[in-house]
C-alpha cells in the first residue's frame, strides 16, 4: 500500500505546472510583445499638409487625393489580369513583376501594386474593385500646386526612405516628406503631428474593436499653414520675361528682407513632380546638364559680379578714406595699371571721372585705381586686403545668408591667405589683383547676394536676413529675420554712391532702365566668363546683369537680375529690372514695346553655340 | 467546500466562454449541464453507495456497450466518432466509461479474495482497464484512452509490484529517447544498459542475472523498434509533429505548433495580474483554437494573470489531495479505490492539460475537468464528485 504515492505525484506535478508558469507570466517578455503584435493594429491618423500662400494671400500649394492600389498576396485569388491591365494602362509583364515583389516583401502585409492612381482612374477602378480580391485602393493626400513657377522655391515631396527613418523616428514607411525648397525648409510646420489609434484584431486580421477603450490613443495635430512674402504675380512675370533665356531674378523688400520673388530659369511646373510620372520626368530634369532645371540659379549660382561690384568698392574706399567724393582719375579709354597692363574702358579718351561719374558712366579706369589705392595703402597689403574682406563680410559677401531655404552657395571673397597661396613670397599688390576692382577677378556672388546689397545700399548701410517667409499661421516668425545687420560702411558715404546710381539710369549706362515717375536706381555689368568646351578653355559670351532699387527715397524693392551669355547689361538685365519695378509699383506695365522685346526674345542661339560652334560675342 | 471549489471553476469556464463573441449558445449550453450536474450531486447523496458496489459491474457492462454503439450509432465529429447526437444535445460515452471503470476497478480489487499481486487478478485488473481505452483508441481518441490506462497509477498505490512501475518508467524513457535520437542509436543505448546491468547485478549478487539481462536488452530492443515503427507508420502526422515541436526538433508557429505558440503567448503575456476580464486580447481576437474547450487554461492565464493561474492550480491541487486523503480514511477497500480513481483521473487530467497548455507536454485533447466547456465531461464529473461526496460524508460511519 503506497499511501504516500499519490500525494507525492500530485505535489510535484503541482511544482513543476507552477514553476512554468511562473517562468511564462512573470520572467519572461517575448509573449507579452508577441501578443501585443498578434491582436493590435496601429493605424495612424494624418492631418492635412499645411497650404502655402504667398504674401497677399493667393492659394500657392493646397492638397490633393491620390490613390495607391494595394495588394495582400495571401489573400489573392486568381483574378482577370488583362482586365486590370486594361483599365491601368499597364503590361502584363508589369503586373506580374509588381506582384512577385509583393509577395516577396511579405503574404501578409499590403504592399503597394501601382502608385498614385489619377482620380479618373480612381473612378473607373473603384467601382470594380470586387472582382479583384486582395486588392484594395488606399487613399493618399499629395500637393496640388496652384500655379506653374516658383517650383524650385517651393520645393515637392516624395516619400521617406530608410535614412529619413533613421535619422528621425517620427517618420514610418511609405509617409511623405519635404525634399526641397520651403517644403522642406518648413517640413515639420507643414506636417504637423500624425495621431494614433490603436486597435483590436481577431485572427482573421479584422478589427474588432479599440483597442483599451482607446485610452492609448492620440489625436493629431494639425498642421500650420504658411505664408509666403513672394508675390506671386511678380514671380509669375519675373518667369516670363526670362522664358528662353538662362538666369534669375531675385528681389528683396529691404525695408523687411521678404524675398518678393526667386525666379530661376529654365524651369518646369511643380505638377510635374507630382503623379506617377514623377520619377521619370525627375530622371529626365536631373540629367539635363546644360539647362540645369534644378538648380536654383537665383540662390546657387556663383558669378563673377561685374560692374556691380564697383559700389562696394566705392563704398569700401570711402570708407577707408582713400578717396573721397571729388578725387578725380582721367580715363584714356582705358589705363595702365602696370607696366605693360592695360586695362580698357569705355569712356572717351581724357575723360576725367569721380566717384558720380565713374559709377555712371561704369569706368573702369576710376576704379581699378581706387582699388589699388585700397590695397596699397601705407603700404600694408595684407592688412588692406583683409579690411577690405571683412567690410564686404559685413555685406553678407562670402559666407551663407541664412535664409529659410536648404539650398545656396556662400560666393567667395579672397583674403590675404588666398592670394599668399598663390603668389608665393608675398609678391603682390594691388596691381596684381586688379581685377577685383571691375567685379571680375576671384570674386564670386550669388543672385541673392547681389539683391541684398542692392538692399543695404537702399537701406543706406544696413540689411534683414532675407527670407522667404512672411508668417506662419497669421504673424509668428523666427526673430532672427526681424534682426537688423549693420554693415561696417558709414552712413552718410552711401549719399554719393545712391547718387551715382541715379545717374547710371537717368543719364548713364541704364538709360533703357529709367520709368517716367521713378526715381530708379542701379548699376549696370557685362560679365566675362569662360567654360571648357572639349577640353579648351574658351571664353562665351558676356553675362549680362543689373542690380537696382527703387525709388531712390523710400524705396521698396531691391533686386538683382542675372541673364546668362546676355551681352551688354543694359540689353536683358536692366529692361527686364525696370520692367518688374514698374510691374511692382505701379501694378501694370505701360511701356508695351520693351516688355515685348523681353518676352519675345530668346537666348537659345546662343546657349546652342557650344555646340553649333558659332563664334561667340565679346567685347563688340 | 469541494463542491464549491468545482462550482468556482464552472463558474470561471462558463464566464470565460463569455470572451468570445459567439458565447451566448454557450453559455446556456454550459449552464444547463451545470444545472444537470448540481442536481446529479444532490440526488446522488441520497443514493448509498452499496448500491454502486453491488451494480458497479452492470455499470461498466453498460458503458462497454455504449463505447461498442458508437461503431453504429455515433455521429463523427473532427474524425472522430466518439459522440452520439440527440437533439440539440450530444453524449459522448467515453466520459461516463471512465466513471465506469473506476467503479469496476474498485468493486475488483476490493473482492474479498482479490490480491493485488496475484497474477490473476491483477491481469483482471489490466482487462478491466484495457477493454475500453482500445475501444477508445479505436474511435479515435487516443487522449482519453490514456486516460484509462492511467488508472495503472491506481494498481500501483495499492501494491502492484513495484517492478511494473519501473518497467513502465523504463519503457517511457525509452520512447523519448528513440523519439530523440533514432532507433539505432537507441538500441546502442540499450546495448550499453544492459551491460551495466549485467555489472550491477553481479556485484548485487542478484539471482537469475543472465536471464533478466537478456530479457531486458530484448524487451528494450523490441520496444524500441516498435516505437520506431509505431511512430513512423502508424502514428499520424500530426502526432509525430506535435512530439518533434515539443522536443524542439521542429519549430512550427503556423501549422501544428500554432495551438500551443499561441496559448503560450496569451498565458505568458498574462503577466501578473492579468489583462482583465474580458479584456484577454488573445482570447478576443480568437487566437488561441480551441480556447474554450481545451485551452480554457490558456484565458485564465491571459485575463486573470499569474494570479489567476496560480489559484486555480492550487485550487486543483487542493482538491486532489483532499481526495486522497479521504480515501485512505476510508473503510472499505472498494471505497477506497474509487476515491483513488477520481483522484487519479482529476490528476492526469490536469496535468496533461495543463501541460499541454503551457507546452511541456504535446497537444493531447484532454478537457480540463468542470471548467472546459462539454456538458458530458461536467456531467461525468458530477458523478464522480457526487459519489465521492457520499463517501466523504460517510467516512465517519
Amino acid at each position: 500500500m503506497r499511501t504516500r504515492f499519490f500525494n507525492t505525484t500530485i505535489a510535484l506535478v503541482g511544482i513543476v505546472l507552477f514553476v512554468r508558469l511562473f517562468f511564462l507570466q512573470i520572467i519572461s517578455d517575448q509573449y507579452n510583445d508577441l501578443s501585443l503584435k498578434n491582436s493590435v493594429l496601429k493605424r495612424y491618423v494624418y492631418p492635412e499638409r499645411g497650404y502655402v500662400f504667398d504674401r497677399n494671400g493667393s492659394l500657392l500649394v493646397s492638397n490633393q487625393p491620390m490613390y495607391d492600389l494595394m495588394v495582400i498576396p495571401k489573400n489573392l485569388k486568381p483574378f482577370d489580369t488583362l482586365n486590370l491591365c486594361e483599365m491601368l494602362r499597364l503590361r502584363k509583364s508589369e503586373l506580374v513583376e509588381s506582384l512577385k515583389k509583393a509577395r516577396r516583401y511579405s503574404m501578409r502585409a499590403p504592399s503597394v501594386l501601382l502608385n498614385q492612381i489619377s482620380k479618373q482612374d480612381y473612378a473607373t477602378l473603384q467601382e470594380k474593385m470586387w472582382k479583384f480580391p486582395g486588392m484594395y485602393i488606399q487613399r493618399k493626400s499629395v500637393r496640388d500646386y496652384q500655379t506653374e513657377v516658383a517650383s524650385n522655391l517651393l520645393g515637392y515631396i516624395s516619400e521617406v526612405n530608410n535614412f529619413d527613418i533613421r535619422n528621425n523616428p517620427y517618420y514610418v514607411k511609405g509617409e511623405l516628406i519635404g525634399r526641397q525648397g520651403i517644403e522642406k525648409t518648413y517640413e515639420k510646420i507643414l506636417r504637423g503631428t500624425k495621431g494614433v489609434s490603436y486597435l483590436q484584431r481577431d485572427k482573421f486580421n479584422r478589427i474588432i474593436g479599440p483597442y483599451k477603450d482607446g485610452l492609448l490613443d492620440t489625436l493629431p495635430i494639425p498642421a500650420q499653414d504658411i505664408t509666403l512674402s513672394i508675390d506671386i504675380a511678380l514671380q509669375e512675370y519675373g518667369t516670363r520675361l526670362l522664358k528662353n533665356k538662362r538666369g534669375g531674378i531675385l528681389a528683396i523688400e529691404p525695408s523687411t528682407g521678404e524675398i518678393l520673388m526667386s525666379v530661376s530659369t529654365p524651369t518646369f511646373d511643380p505638377n510635374a513632380l507630382v503623379g506617377r510620372d514623377r520619377s521619370a520626368f525627375f530622371e529626365e530634369l536631373k540629367q539635363d546638364t546644360l539647362n540645369r532645371y534644378l538648380f536654383d540659379r537665383s540662390l546657387q549660382g556663383q558669378y563673377a559680379p561685374g560692374s556691380p561690384f564697383k559700389v562696394l568698392n566705392a563704398l569700401v574706399a570711402l570708407e577707408e578714406g582713400v578717396v573721397d567724393s571729388k578725387t578725380k582719375f582721367t580715363c584714356f579709354s582705358g589705363h595702365y595699371y602696370a607696366k605693360n597692363q592695360f586695362m580698357a574702358c569705355m569712356c572717351p579718351p581724357g575723360t576725367k571721372n569721380n566717384l558720380n561719374r565713374g559709377i555712371y558712366k561704369s569706368c573702369n579706369t576710376y576704379f581699378s585705381n581706387i582699388y589699388r589705392r585700397i590695397i596699397d595703402k601705407d603700404n600694408k597689403i595684407e592688412e588692406n586686403i583683409n579690411n577690405w574682406h571683412e567690410h564686404l563680410n559685413s555685406f553678407g559677401l562670402g559666407n551663407y545668408l541664412g535664409y529659410d531655404h536648404p539650398v545656396g552657395q556662400p560666393g567667395y571673397v579672397p583674403n590675404a591667405n588666398f592670394y599668399n597661396l598663390w603668389y608665393p613670397n608675398q609678391r603682390w599688390r594691388g596691381s596684381t589683383i586688379v581685377s577685383n576692382a571691375i567685379g571680375q577677378g576671384e570674386i564670386l556672388m550669388t543672385p541673392i547676394q547681389l539683391a541684398n546689397v542692392a538692399a543695404a545700399i537702399a537701406n543706406r548701410g544696413f540689411f534683414y536676413t532675407p527670407h522667404f517667409v512672411k508668417g506662419i499661421q497669421g504673424d509668428f516668425i523666427d526673430p532672427k529675420y526681424k534682426t537688423k545687420r549693420a554693415t561696417s560702411i558709414s552712413k552718410e558715404h552711401f549719399t554719393n554712391v545712391i547718387e551715382g546710381m541715379t545717374d547710371v539710369v537717368s543719364k548713364g549706362t541704364a538709360r533703357i532702365a529709367a520709368i517716367k515717375g521713378i526715381e530708379v536706381c542701379g548699376k549696370t555689368g557685362t560679365i566675362e566668363n569662360f567654360t571648357k568646351i572639349n577640353g579648351v578653355r574658351t571664353q562665351l559670351t558676356d553675362h549680362s546683369i543689373f542690380i537696382a532699387f527703387a525709388p531712390k527715397d523710400d524705396p521698396k524693392i531691391a533686386l538683382a537680375v542675372i541673364v546668362e551669355n546676355g551681352y551688354w547689361g543694359a540689353r536683358w538685365a536692366a529692361p527686364i529690372a525696370s520692367l518688374v519695378i514698374e510691374k511692382y509699383l505701379r501694378g501694370e506695365v505701360k511701356r508695351r514695346w520693351l516688355e515685348n522685346r523681353m518676352l519675345d526674345g530668346s537666348l537659345e542661339e546662343e546657349y546652342a553655340k557650344v555646340i553649333s560652334n558659332k563664334p561667340f560675342t565679346i567685347n563688340e | 467546500m469541494l463542491a464549491g471549489i468545482g462550482l468556482v471553476n464552472i463558474y470561471s469556464a462558463v464566464y470565460d466562454t463569455n470572451s468570445m463573441e459567439i458565447a451566448a449558445g454557450f453559455i446556456q449550453k454550459q449552464l444547463v449541464a451545470l444545472g444537470i450536474g448540481v442536481v446529479f450531486i444532490f440526488l446522488l447523496q441520497f443514493i448509498d453507495i452499496k448500491f454502486f458496489e453491488r451494480y458497479a459491474s452492470i455499470l461498466f457492462l453498460l458503458s462497454i456497450l455504449s463505447l461498442l454503439g458508437l461503431w453504429g450509432f455515433g455521429t463523427e465529429v473532427s474524425g472522430a466518432k466518439s459522440w452520439y447526437a440527440i437533439g440539440v444535445f450530444s453524449i459522448q460515452p467515453s466520459e461516463f466509461a471512465k466513471v465506469a471503470v473506476a467503479l469496476a476497478l474498485a468493486k475488483h480489487l476490493g473482492g474479498f479474495n482479490t490480491r493485488i499481486d496475484r497474477a490473476k487478478d491483477y491481469i483482471g485488473a489490466f482487462v478491466i482497464m484495457l477493454i475500453p481505452a482500445i475501444l477508445t483508441i479505436l474511435q479515435p481518441d487516443p487522449g482519453t484512452a490514456i486516460i484509462l490506462l492511467g488508472f495503472f497509477l491506481v494498481l500501483h498505490a495499492e501494491g502492484l509490484p513495484a517492478n511494473f512501475l519501473y518497467a513502465l518508467v523504463f519503457l517511457f524513457g525509452l520512447f523519448i529517447l528513440t523519439l530523440l535520437i533514432g532507433a539505432n542509436a537507441s538500441l546502442l543505448v540499450i546495448g550499453v544498459l544492459s551491460v551495466f546491468t549485467y555489472f550491477y547485478k553481479r556485484w548485487r549478487k542478484a539471482k537469475r542475472i543472465f536471464r533478466s539481462t537478456i530479457l531486458l536488452g530484448a524487451i528494450g530492443a523490441t520496444f524500441t523498434l516498435s516505437v520506431s515503427y509505431i511512430f513512423e507508420n502508424i502514428f499520424e502526422q500530426r502526432h509525430r509533429d506535435r512530439f518533434n515541436i515539443l522536443l524542439g526538433k521542429e519549430v512550427d508557429v503556423r501549422g501544428v505548433g500554432y495551438n500551443i505558440n499561441q496559448s503560450q503567448i496569451a498565458i505568458g503575456s498574462g503577466g501578473g495580474l492579468g489583462k482583465g476580464y474580458l479584456q484577454g486580447t488573445q482570447t478576443k481576437g480568437g487566437f488561441v483554437p480551441e480556447q474554450q474547450t481545451d485551452y480554457i487554461f490558456t484565458t485564465v492565464g491571459e485575463e486573470w494573470g499569474f494570479l489567476g493561474t496560480v489559484i486555480v492550480l492550487g485550487l486543483f491541487t487542493m482538491l486532489m489531495l483532499q481526495i486522497v486523503k479521504t480515501a485512505y480514511r476510508q473503510k472499505t477497500t472498494f471505497r477506497r479505490v474509487f476515491c483513488l480513481g477520481f483522484a487519479c483521473i482529476m490528476l492526469i487530467h490536469v496535468t496533461i492539460n495543463l501541460g499541454m497548455v503551457v507546452g511541456l507536454i504535446p497537444t493531447i485533447g484532454i478537457p480540463l475537468p468542470l471548467m472546459s466547456y462539454g456538458g458530458s465531461s461536467l456531467l461525468a464529473f458530477s458523478i464522480f464528485m457526487g459519489i465521492y461526496l457520499r463517501m466523504y460524508y460517510q467516512r465517519i460511519q
